[in-house]
């Protein structure tokens, strides 16, 4: 496949802070500075853009040399925290802003999509938006008008069609906006965190619309998102961006563990905040404690240790049926594994629970925890994603255990016992 | 596919720009945003209001009104022996037209910041569609402007159009290449320097007094000699001299005065457009 875009060492600064105040004698000196041939005298000085701590300059670069190429039909997911770059690389390769250095090859028409809706007026009906939207977008108008009845079926607003679109309802004009763009018959489609609006059921048809772009017709997608599920299955490959540098480039499962692995703090105690009412409650958890086998506490459990979690909680008042349990769920937000243990009754005190995983192998990833007591009856408190729990995908050289160092083998790496036994006749 | 097809690129990005690149094929490619953004302009002027595109003649009309009575009566400034209202009419037309381009025009990097900064298109397309949309406006008004002519005319009036009337359409030319190189070298200042638009906004009004909207330039040469020089380095003045002198067959027209103001809108025009593509590019970093 051919190359569709070339990145090469671009790179884009930006002033913090106001403008306006000396940027006059600034302009001068960088306009003397350009007629003598030399270099903006205010960029030489620039430092990575760390969000966090305090830079000694205002100038910061928001991308440091970038190098990359994407193929043709491929679908490239750009991942990353927050200003990590992701919006100004999307904003230079749609032309909306100019590099400070370095270029971008392009072959073919690009569309993109940074907003859904761009250039809508409120005041002309959704006809003569779409007409306007995607000439915006960069469609001729005969090309508007072949799909005109393709682009309002898929928007399902039909019988709003003449209505001025600030009549509206949110979810209409977003499905009617993307509807436009996902109608753009350009080669390149630049997609930004737009699916984050519309329900559920629009959303999967909009991911469903730029899978059919990518893998149908061979068209080539960029996308942004902070939704793994929708990376992990729309992209083939994906960009991870930290502080305006490339951290990672290629498979998209190692990838997203990465950014995910590097998005959360690593700890090994979570404290669980008082409830409001602590006092009136029969009991409340206030800690929970990640450990190893060994009860020593531990960041990241190497892929196939046994690990266990230790909660500590308070109960007020003697609780008949006391029930403690412990929720399991990965990073799609699909729940693995609930258990909770023999109800007993207990009195006033102090107490810790244990919970330990010696039957199932968790595969590499981060885990979220969740923590309930209750009565038997009656839930006494509840808490969600209190905690996350990352095994890591280092394995632990003293276990002999080959499915560990695979990839993408499932969910649980449990080994099943197999039997292979030689046959006297032959059965098959 | 052979070499050649691997080193072609459609498009290339960069951080260099050359200056000269007036990115006139862009514009052609979105020739149909261009009469949509036009269409867009005219429906949504009226949407909403009782009196629609009425409102296109009230104001001219209301002007001459107040002018006649203030300028004409008041203050009695000759009008070249023309109809006062004819004479108004015709200095606010072609003047309306150059300061509606001008005003909406030096706006367009900042009203239109939310849309250049999500999408690209060339962003001269959005200059363009003003002074297309403008140019409806003009039409309208054009029209009372000789219906005006008919109504004085059936009454006897003193005025006889000349064959200069046959430059019309190259004045009007003039007036939106005025109108748009200023608009556009303005445009780009505000998106750093908003002081300016600040400026523009009584600069223009000042303009208009050093225009020849409500005085002859005849009146200024013969009465006040000294001033002379101000109100006829004003590009304008020439146009709407011109303008007059074709319409109502008065008013100081030569042609080397025209020639001159061709020259230097035409310098101002290419100006404008270098400095809008040059801060087109980054503006959005910036506004």
């Amino acid at each position: 496949m051919s190359v569709v875009i070339k990145v090469e060492g671009l790179s884009k600064a930006y002033q913090l802070g106001e403008i306006g105040t000396g940027t006059i004698s600034r302009d001068l000196e960088r306009f003397w500075a350009k007629i003598r041939g030399k270099e903006d005298p205010f960029l030489k000085i620039g430092e990575t853009n760390e969000r966090t701590q305090k830079g000694t300059n205002d100038i910061v670069w928001s991308l440091n040399d970038l190098n990359f190429d994407v193929k043709q039909g491929d679908a490239v997911g750009i991942i990353g925290r927050n200003g990590a770059g992701k919006s100004t690389l999307l904003k230079i390769l749609s032309r909306v802003t100019a590099p400070t250095r370095g270029t971008i090859k392009i072959k073919g028409r690009i569309a993109s999509l940074l907003e859904v809706g761009t250039g809508f007026h409120p005041e002309l009906s959704g006809r003569e938006n779409i007409y306007l939207n995607g000439a915006i977008l960069g469609m001729r108008k005969a090309e508007i008008k072949r799909k005109f009845d393709e682009i309002v079926d898929f928007s399902g607003v039909e019988r709003y069609i003449d209505t001025p679109v600030k009549r509206y309802s949110s979810g209409m004009y977003v499905r009617l906006a993307f509807a436009v763009a996902a109608h753009l018959e350009s080669e390149i489609l630049i997609v930004d965190e737009v699916l984050a609006v519309g329900d559920a059921e629009f959303q999967k048809k909009c991911l469903g619309k730029m899978d059919v772009v990518s893998k149908g017709e061979g068209r080539t997608v960029l996308f942004v998102s902070h939704n793994m599920t929708a990376i992990q299955k729309l992209c083939n490959t994906v960009v991870l961006l930290n502080n305006g540098e490339i951290a990672g480039i290629g498979e998209t499962q190692s990838n997203i563990d990465k950014y995910l692995q590097n998005a959360i703090i690593q700890k090994t105690t979570f404290d669980i905040p008082l409830p409001q009412d602590h006092t009136a409650l029969h009991g409340f958890a206030s800690r929970l404690q990640i450990e190893d086998s060994d009860g020593k506490p531990i960041a990241e459990i190497p892929v196939g240790k046994t690990w266990q979690v230790r909660v500590f909680f308070k109960i007020n008042v003697e609780v008949q049926h006391f029930i403690i349990a412990l929720g399991i769920m990965n990073s799609n937000e699909v729940n693995i594994r609930t258990c909770w243990s023999e109800k007993a009754c207990l009195k006033e005190g102090y107490y810790e629970a244990v919970f330990r995983e010696d039957q199932l192998i968790f595969a590499p990833g981060n885990y979220y925890l969740t923590i309930g007591l209750s009565n038997y009856e009656r839930p006494i408190h509840y808490v969600e994603n209190i905690a996350s729990l990352s095994i890591s995908q280092v394995s632990d050289p003293l276990l002999e255990n080959t499915i560990l160092r695979v990839n993408n083998v499932g969910l649980f790496l449990n080994p099943m016992s197999i039997k292979i036994a030689m046959l006297k006749n032959n059965l098959l | 596919m052979d070499k050649k097809k691997e080193d072609f690129w459609d498009t290339e990005i960069s951080a260099k720009h050359n200056l000269l690149d007036l990115k006139l094929k862009d514009i052609w490619d979105y020739r149909d945003l261009l009469i949509l953004l036009v269409r867009r302009d005219f429906v949504s002027f009226y949407k909403q209001t009782i009196l629609g595109p009425l409102w296109f003649f009230i104001q001219p009309l209301f002007t001459t009104v107040i002018y006649t009575f203030i300028f004409g009566s008041l203050a009695s400034i000759p009008t070249d022996g023309l109809p006062q209202p004819l004479f108004y009419l015709a200095g606010i037309t072609g003047w309306n037209y150059f300061a509606d381009c001008l005003t909406k025009t030096s706006g367009v990097f900042t009203a239109n910041a939310a849309l250049f900064g999500k999408v690209y298109f060339p962003r001269l397309i959005v200059p363009l569609s003003i002074i297309v949309s403008n140019l409806i406006r003009f039409g309208i008004q054009m029209s009372l402007f000789a219906l005006m002519m008919l109504i004085y005319w059936l009454k006897g009036a003193a005025f006889h159009p000349t064959q200069w009337i046959l430059l019309f359409p190259f004045l009007l030319i003039l007036m939106a290449m005025l109108g748009l190189g200023l608009g556009m070298i303005f445009s780009a200042m505000t998106t750093k320097y908003r002081d300016l638009s600040f400026l523009l906004t009584f600069g223009i009004q000042l303009m208009m007094y050093l225009t020849t909207v409500i005085y002859p330039l005849s009146v200024v040469e013969s009465k006040y000699p000294a001033y002379r020089w101000l109100v006829e380095y004003n590009p304008m003045t020439s146009i709407i001299e011109a303008f007059r002198f074709g319409f109502l067959g008065q008013g100081t027209f030569t042609t080397q005065s025209l020639a001159i103001t061709t020259c230097s809108t035409l310098l101002i025009l290419i100006t404008g457009i270098v400095i809008f593509n040059q801060v087109e590019r980054n503006f959005v970093d910036t506004v």
